[in-house]
């Protein structure tokens, strides 16, 4: 039987297709870049999908309940994000590489590495959990200084809900303080990601049009595009 | 009665790194597990055993899988349905015996209560091992667990076991048969055939991690008093 962990072969198994990533802090802008290489991926006739982190039918209820009742301790918070990641990996995205496509993935398994590791959970063990997981081809990073990640979210959003403030790592009693330090935690392990993932970083302060072309020619650069056109 | 004993505190450690926040030497109580499948007579030895812990004086708390107040109702969902694949299978329970042991079974321990477990992590272990998992992997993400003082295993043969399972339900559960793995589609096959590919892998784990063997061929009196016997030592 195969084994959970992905062997060589497995792993070249699942190269006809190609796997994109786009990580970065909250308000780094990265929703704006994949939405728009997506849509200039379908337009041009290409075989694409998107998926995004924490969206799992199956597991989202109980998330969403874990969440809601503060249920969650670190491990746990750990552990159903990534049972929501393994039941997306293995419905759609390990298929679909396998069948071929271009898999564009709003976070990917670095998301868990830099926040799990803001929590205090072991980082070997995290990178173990998610060890069942292919690479992505081209994780894109999208670095912006903390505070300006920080202040688009602040400025946009009123209220922070509790996890995404980090209010259960008890840094502050004010959501906007805690979530501060939380996401300058999360800042200092991409950066240390970076380094060690060999991300393609971003500069996320330059206009959206000119990170958008850099994504593009990269893109091109990288990945034969044209074993992904669609049939007419 | 007796006056109840004070256990001797014996050090606890983990398989792995405990959950953050966790600290070994926190942990004053006792873990005792019983381990056996479907059949086994494990429940009703949990109950004995439980009510035996209580009446010499030791408060005593019950956990076992899919008891989690997280995602025992959505696993239940997903366990009916059978749609969740193998690595997400694996998580999903993997979090509810987190939920149980941060919430219930660590705050026990830390506060002197004897734990007492139907099934722990090796049954989680085993299942996901015949179902073709990553030694590697499985370990280390159990590796959260504290080790046991005490695991009892139920050893039945697998003729017993099947007639015990009919004896109760007229049926063989589609788990217990494990239809997941297609092993055979024919069910009474596919049961024989998992339990003993299930027993082996116990039968591996035995030496490594200490577990204490019972014949459950027995009666549940005589299987009771062997367990008893061994888990007074524990109190001596």
């Amino acid at each position: 039987m195969q084994s959970y962990r992905q062997s060589s072969q497995a792993q070249e198994a699942v190269r006809s297709g190609v796997l994109v990533a786009v990580e970065g802090l909250d308000g780094s802008g990265k929703s704006t870049q994949v939405y728009l290489l997506k849509r200039w991926l379908e337009i041009e006739g290409y075989r694409v999908f998107f998926t995004e982190w924490n969206s799992s039918v199956i597991v989202k209820k109980a998330t969403r309940k874990g969440k809601k009742a503060q249920l969650l301790t670190p491990t746990t918070f750990s552990l159903i994000h990534c049972t929501d990641f393994a039941d997306r990996y293995e419905r759609q995205i390990l298929p679909l590489l396998r069948a071929g496509y271009i898999v564009l993935a709003d976070r990917y398994i670095y998301t868990a590495f830099v926040r799990d590791a803001a929590r205090r959970c072991d980082p070997q063990w995290v990178r173990n959990l998610y060890s069942f997981a292919v690479r992505p081809d081209i994780t894109f990073f999208f670095r912006v200084p903390l505070e300006t990640a920080v202040g688009r979210i602040l400025a946009g959003r009123p209220k922070l809900k509790y996890h995404e403030a980090g209010m259960d790592l008890g840094f502050s009693s004010d959501p906007a303080e805690s979530f501060r330090i939380f996401q300058g935690k999360i800042h200092r392990a991409y950066l240390a990601c970076a380094r060690e993932y060999d991300f393609d970083v971003i500069d996320g302060t330059v206009s959206i049009e000119e990170q958008q072309q850099i994504v593009r020619q990269t893109v091109m650069k990288r990945i034969d595009l044209a074993r992904f056109r669609r049939r007419a | 009665m007796p006056g109840a004993r004070r256990a001797t505190p014996r050090r606890k450690s983990f398989y792995g790194t405990p959950p953050p926040g966790v600290s070994a030497a926190d942990l004053k109580g006792h873990l005792i597990v019983i381990e056996g499948a479907d059949g086994s007579g494990r429940s009703s030895q949990t109950r004995l055993l439980t009510q035996w812990l209580e009446q010499n004086g030791h408060a005593t708390v019950n956990v076992g899988l899919r008891r989690s107040t997280l995602v025992s109702a959505e696993l239940n969902v997903a366990k009916r349905g059978n749609v969740l694949s193998r690595t997400t299978m694996s998580l999903f329970y993997a979090t509810d015996f987190a939920d149980q042991l941060e919430n219930v079974m660590i705050p026990a321990m830390r506060a002197g209560f004897v734990v007492l477990a139907d099934r722990y992590i090796y049954t989680l272990m085993a299942r996901d091992l015949v179902r073709g998992a990553d030694p590697e992997w499985v370990e280390s993400l159990y590796g959260i667990a504290p080790a046991p003082d005490l695991v009892f295993l139920l050893r039945v043969s697998p003729r017993r076991l099947v007639q015990r399972n009919l004896e109760k339900n007229f049926e063989l559960d589609f788990w217990e048969s494990a239809m997941d793995v297609a092993i055979s589609r024919d069910r009474f096959d596919s049961f024989m055939a998992y339990q003993k590919m299930i027993a082996r892998e116990f039968t591996r784990m035995q030496e490594k991690y200490g577990f204490y063997p019972v014949n459950g061929n027995r009666s549940p009196t005589a299987v009771a008093t062997t367990i008893r016997n061994r888990v007074a030592e524990l109190f001596h």
